[in-house]
């Protein structure tokens, strides 16, 4: 499986902010994807998840056995979190878990791996951020996707969870998944190519 | 599927889901008829079926602006659209629909009966407005899934969407109010504009998610 970018260019607003961008990302490896704000990191992300269109150039995903397109191949976490405040976690995980499909851990398993074993209970609000973060960062785990899509995916996060995140993505790299993360903050991720967006600066 | 309409109907009736408020200003609307109207009992069972008809239209549109928003504003929309190959957008959008239907409008049917009271009307014209409620409320909310997704992106869209919304609903309520006359009325056929009113549902169950998904996907940059 191989996650292939051909001159794909982006624009925001009518702007051109990046242009004939060429990648290709082998099953078991990661692409950080860095610069300054308004590079264009995350409209990279959004392009990549078929959530923008690119104003030139296409991603496709070569080999997804089961998986027709990127799009569906992909688990995307963005800046927010996609979880309801008034509902409870449990509720929260449950429902992305039937929508997503392809169930893999359940849900106590997916909480006790973030750390947060035993909150299924409480409502989604009255998390911490960082807390917050790890119940999307769970999401990821119960339900199998192998592109993951990580926009600043440890905002928030402490140090004990960023390097239990970043255990979770070597785990996730090591079944032969893809991660396209955009980050200002080291993952942790050895052996990750890197991709300096430029910007205007 | 039906996990995203336990999701939608659980979250309609927590705290700020907004099901009751609904429901409020129904019960508002209605009950200040009478007083302003005058206790003109022949009058009030005359305009009980229109007042109760455009009471639920209006309760009906007032948490449509918050369908889509409130997915999007915490991210879930993205997901949602993303999921498209698995689970096609229009019959997502329809879930959602169905799911907002029945924990914000499906009171208002319900309470219809026990507002007729006031309007001073028959056991049949109570029964008949409940029943053209029922079947056309529905191509309410499917109408307003379209201006609810193309005001998604807006902060303040909820005026907006009520008046993209407003002018598409007149038939629904021609049909609904000539129907429910129709029941009570020698002279008024019931059948005909009732069939009319559930081929308008029908009609907008089919073109209001797919306007709204071809909307939406618009509105994720």
């Amino acid at each position: 499986m191989r996650l292939v970018a051909d001159k794909l260019s982006g624009e925001r607003g009518g702007e051109l902010i990046f242009s004939d961008l060429d990648f290709v990302i082998a099953a078991g490896a990661a692409l950080l994807v860095t610069g300054p704000n308004g590079a264009g990191k995350s409209t990279l992300l959004r392009i990549i998840a078929g959530l923008l269109a690119p104003l030139s150039g296409n991603v496709r995903l070569e080999g997804g056995d089961g998986f027709p397109d990127v799009q569906s191949a992909c688990h995307y976490l963005g800046h927010t979190n996609a979880m309801k405040p008034a509902l409870s976690v449990r509720e929260n995980l449950a429902f992305w878990q039937a929508f997503n499909g392809e169930a893999r851990q359940d849900i106590d398993e997916a909480l006790e791996t973030v750390g947060l074993g035993g909150t299924d209970h409480l409502p989604f609000g009255y998390l911490s951020t960082g807390q917050k973060r790890r119940i999307s960062i769970a999401k990821l785990l119960v339900s199998y996707r192998p592109v993951w899509l990580l926009d600043e995916p440890t905002a928030g996060l402490d140090k004990i969870s960023e390097s239990r995140f970043a255990g979770l993505m070597q785990g996730h790299l090591g079944e032969g998944g893809i991660i396209v993360a955009a980050t200002h903050l080291p993952l942790g991720l050895d052996n990750a190519q890197e991709l300096a967006m430029e910007g205007r600066g | 599927m039906t996990a995203l309409f336990i999701r939608d109907f659980r979250l309609a009736l927590r705290a700020g889901g907004g099901a009751l408020v609904g429901i409020l200003f129904f019960l508002a609307v209605i009950a200040v008829v009478p007083f302003g109207v005058g206790p003109d009992l022949a009058l009030l069972s005359r305009i009980g079926p229109a007042m109760l008809w455009i009471g639920a239209l209006l309760a009906a549109l007032l948490g449509l602006d918050r369908l889509f928003q409130a997915d999007r504003d915490d991210g879930s929309l993205d997901l949602l659209v993303m999921a498209a190959d698995r689970h096609m957008l229009g019959v997502t959008v329809l879930v959602k629909c169905f799911a907002h239907w029945t924990a914000t409008v499906l009171p208002l049917v319900l309470a219809a009966p026990m507002l007729g009271l006031f309007m001073n009307m028959t056991p049949l014209a109570i029964g008949a407005t409940a029943l053209t409620l029922l079947v056309g409320t529905p191509a309410i909310t499917l109408i307003g899934a379209v201006g609810a997704a193309l005001a998604v992106s807006l902060p303040r869209g909820g005026l907006l969407v009520s008046v993209i919304v407003l002018p598409l609903t007149i038939p629904v309520l021609i049909f609904g109010v000539s129907a429910a006359y129709g029941a009570t009325t020698e002279s008024a056929p019931f059948l005909a504009p009732f069939l009319i009113l559930a081929a308008i549902t029908l009609f907008f169950a089919v073109i209001g998610p797919l306007a709204a998904s071809a909307a939406l996907k618009f509105s994720t940059d």
